[in-house]
């Protein structure tokens, strides 16, 4: 028997169709990239493999791209809870424009956000003299690499803790604190509790760019090897220099960590959905 | 609230300042030489026009993903679901090298276009391929939630009087999910002009025909013509201004639409 289909159901040969299409696209762009980064990585066997994340310069690379985001992404945290504080629970004229201020870096392209500190704080730049005298190096050393990293992880912890703080309003601190709570003990027992499960999808985001970043981070690295070079710079040297077995072990080690952030935003995703999704 | 604008103005605006400062150190004519001489003038090119074919592409191919997790049952859909945003997660760098091999005359997927002739890899046709891998997942992301919260009875209303699934879906579903699919377009284009990373190990970077236009800042910044790579950064900037004008926009018309 044949069976009816519902009004608002596409017809099986549509579905079929479009299934097919969007699998070899997927496919093509997402799926099969993924899967040669591993598949490059282990041409030569998986010992060249992890012989090429053992070398002391890759060591290096993970090393400062762990210390990077270990700065960056608690920065990212106080700066996301303050800012989405004063936005959501306190009424002042410009909010709207603040809002998009805060998420300017993600429109700004990452080689510029590299730029503007080199203007700043480089050789030639507004502070450079002064850096110069008295033996400071921001630009094609760490510092630099981590201010360009806070810059373009800026609106990740915001953006996610905004739209949340908005939405629970402010009755439940407004009574903490007609009860005789302190701000401070307010927001430890009231409001953290609230917005943990949005706090952590923003930290998974921000710290997935702040080990990723390359634009922003080569425009201020200087590219010094064992030094100033984070593992997505670290890729490029090896790529460029032919050493693909090597080049493609850190990035399958990259990859991996992408994996793994997939995996806990998922997780995530099922324990609270995002308020917003689609805005990153 | 201090703490919020001081870090703001500290990080992100007195920095960005400094790059309109030292582009205006030049004449007018300097300026607009560095700003729209014929290799700026071909870099922008490439990067804006790649960028809206790219979004185009997946507003396309995005709107297709998004129906079908949407709508439809599948093997591995979670799984398929999981691994749209792998664009957000993955390091640019990474997806570039993997394009890059890929595509290239001699990878899995470039061999099979040699024979007919298609070059992707260090063409600008590469471009475009990175640049639809960065964009994806704001298209299928945008448009996701406000499929879903599409009233069926309005879908089920236009069947039962009388209209083709065609009919329904250009006439109901479609104009109901056009500022969504505008946002979205508008995300992907605004992050592709910018990209970078995914983009240089695929693009072939050959000055006047395969060089986009943040590579063209990291040069000029590499023989030192710090104005130079400040220009290009200020009409970058504009543009970025006037995409975030743009989105910001078409979100406040969404949302008198969705009242």
């Amino acid at each position: 028997m044949n069976r009816l289909r519902h009004p608002t159901e596409d017809p099986p040969w549509a579905k079929a169709l479009i299934l097919v299409i969007v699998g070899a696209f997927l496919a093509s762009v997402l799926i099969l990239p993924m899967v040669s980064v591993f598949f490059e990585a282990l041409r030569k066997g998986l010992p060249a493999a992890l012989e090429a994340i053992g070398t002391e310069d890759a060591r290096a690379a993970i090393k400062l791209t762990l210390i990077t985001a270990a700065i960056s992404v608690p920065f990212n945290i106080v700066f996301g809870v303050c800012a989405s504080w004063a936005i959501a629970k306190f009424e002042f004229p410009g909010k709207a424009f603040l809002i998009t201020l805060i998420d300017l870096p993600f429109s700004v392209s990452p080689v510029v956000a590299g730029l503007i500190y080199v203007l700043v704080f480089g050789a030639q730049g507004w502070f450079g003299p002064w850096l110069i005298d008295h033996d400071i190096k921001i630009i094609f050393a760490v510092p630099g690499i981590v201010l360009a990293t806070i810059f373009v992880t800026f609106p990740f912890v915001a953006r996610e803790l905004i739209p949340l703080m908005q939405e629970q309003g402010v009755d439940e601190e407004e009574a903490a604190v007609s009860m005789g709570a302190s701000g401070l003990r307010t927001f430890w027992s009231v409001t953290a509790p609230n917005i943990r499960w949005g706090l952590l999808y923003g930290v998974l985001l921000c710290n997935a760019r702040a080990m990723g970043e390359f634009g922003a981070v080569s425009v201020v690295s200087g590219h010094i090897r064992g030094l100033t070079n984070t593992m997505p710079l670290h890729v490029e040297i090896l790529y460029n220099e032919y050493d693909f077995v090597g080049a493609f072990a850190v990035a399958a080690l990259l990859c991996f960590l992408a994996v793994v952030t997939l995996v806990l935003k998922t997780v995530l995703e099922i324990a609270q959905p995002p308020s917003r999704p689609g805005r990153h | 609230m201090g703490l919020t604008l001081a870090l703001l103005s500290l990080i992100v605006l007195i920095p960005l300042s400094a790059v309109g400062l030292k582009a205006s150190e030049q004449s007018a004519s300097e300026f607009l030489h560095a700003a729209f001489n014929e290799r700026a003038l071909t870099a922008y090119r490439l990067s804006f026009g790649a960028a809206l074919i790219a979004a185009a592409i997946n507003g396309v191919f995005g709107l297709l993903t998004a129906w079908a997790l949407v709508r439809y049952q599948f093997p591995f859909k979670s799984l398929v679901n999981g691994i749209i945003d792998l664009p957000f997660a993955l390091p640019t760098a990474v997806a570039g090298i993997a394009l890059a091999t890929l595509y290239a005359p001699n990878g899995w997927i470039g061999a099979l276009l040699v024979p007919a002739g298609i070059k992707v890899a260090y063409t600008p046709l590469g471009v475009i391929v990175a640049l639809t891998f960065i964009g994806l997942p704001f298209v299928v992301r945008t448009l996701e939630p406000v499929m879903r919260d599409l009233a069926s009875d309005v879908e089920e209303a236009a069947a039962s009087l009388g209209a083709t699934r065609f009919d329904t879906i250009a006439r109901v579903i479609l104009p109901a999910l056009a500022p969504a699919w505008l946002t979205g377009f508008a995300l992907a284009f605004a992050r592709a002009v910018g990209e970078y990373g995914s983009v240089i190990f695929i693009a072939g970077n050959m000055p006047y025909k395969s060089e986009i236009a943040p590579l063209l800042i990291i040069i000029e910044l590499e023989q030192y013509d710090y104005a130079g790579a400040a220009t290009i950064a200020v009409v970058m900037l504009s543009v970025s201004f006037l995409m975030l004008f743009v989105i910001n926009a078409i979100q406040a018309w969404a949302r008198r639409l969705a009242a």
